[in-house]
């Protein structure tokens, strides 16, 4: 398989993504946003970072570039596409994730550890997970409060689109939990293929053990997933 | 300023119009920055009577129009087709600033 990470003006974890594609010796490619050409990989991956300086909002003038026809269409063929903190952004301002990222709460940069709970193993990042599982993994963003209406909610729910949630060490969605203010502690959200998939925390950062201070590698979980959905989609061609 | 062809033989007369956008999120939201002004500045500095805050965005785009209709209604097309408001989350006020 191949995979690819796109670098926008101003993405910074590009380089870090790369590095942990290979650790699971994945041919991976950083592509420059305005020469990506979608039919040469079988996963994108949109990494983080401050395109465009977040100007406007953050992934709003990335969610315009020519990168995202490509993106798009990937993600109708069914490919695996992943966005990653301002990645998640720029799915989301793109149209290709519901809902919204706006401010945090505190309106404050948070550069943490938390615990992630597993709501969905049927996407394409989370099929070697067991649901209800918790993940450790590093958040650092300033715009990652997640927002839906009711409405979209509900739907998101129903369609088993709310993969992600902050929760505490129990597994437990609290107040307590909830680092930014998104409504009901929402982490990550996909599509409802289960193909795009978008999260605010950093699996890249949480791939060895030697870079989280509780000693675990949770972030591996969602990129060898990935690897595997891209093996059996193309053991059935 | 003289530009196009009106298409009657005659060139058009064009003005620049500062068409003002304001971009607010929706009630639902919230709005942090406006909640704190009020609570730990305006309240706690003794204005009690204000009773709101809401902050938001603001941009003013100047545009060459034949009226300030027309203006307004350019910036409403761009504002819909290149997402300058989320419409999940953003409202989004569009008016007439004056010619510039």
């Amino acid at each position: 398989m191949k995979a690819c990470v796109i670098r926008f003006p101003a993405s910074n974890c590009d380089l870090d993504t790369i590095h942990a594609l290979r650790l699971f010796k994945v041919k991976a490619d950083l592509v420059w946003h305005r020469d990506f050409k979608q039919a040469s990989y079988d996963a994108i991956i949109l990494p983080g970072g401050f395109s465009y300086g977040d100007y406007l909002r953050a992934g709003a003038i990335a969610a315009h570039s020519p990168a995202l026809d490509g993106i798009r269409e990937a993600a109708r063929e069914g490919k695996p596409v992943l966005g990653i903190c301002n990645g998640f952004q720029i799915l989301v301002e793109a149209g290709l994730l519901p809902g919204a990222l706006v401010a945090n709460d505190s309106l404050s940069f948070i550069c943490k550890w938390v615990t992630l709970r597993v709501n969905v193993n049927r996407t394409a990042f989370t099929g070697r997970m067991d649901e209800d599982s918790l993940l450790r993994m590093p958040i650092a963003h300033q715009e990652g409060r997640y927002f839906a209406d009711k409405k979209m909610l509900k739907e998101l729910y129903t369609n088993d689109q709310v993969v992600f949630q902050y929760v505490d060490e129990k597994g437990n969605v609290t107040p307590g939990a909830n680092p930014n203010g998104s409504v009901d502690n929402i982490a990550g959200i996909s599509n409802l293929d289960g193909n795009v998939l978008g999260l605010m925390p950093h699996p890249e950062r949480a791939s060895e053990k030697m870079l989280s201070p509780y000693d675990t590698g949770d972030g591996r979980l969602i990129f060898k997933s990935m690897i595997r959905s891209v093996e059996v989609a193309n053991c059935q061609e | 300023m003289l530009s196009e062809d009106s298409g009657e033989g005659f060139p058009v007369k064009k003005t620049t119009y500062k068409i003002e956008v304001v971009i607010e999120n929706k009630p639902a939201a919230r709005d942090p920055e406006g909640e704190t002004i009020r609570r730990d500045l305006i309240v706690r500095g003794g204005y009690k009577r204000v009773k709101g805050v809401r902050t938001g965005k603001y941009i003013r785009m100047e545009v060459e129009a034949k009226s300030a209709k027309e203006a307004k209604d350019a910036v409403f097309k761009l504002c819909n087709d290149l997402r300058i408001f989320n419409p999940v989350v953003h409202t989004c006020t569009i008016r007439v600033g004056g010619k510039g």
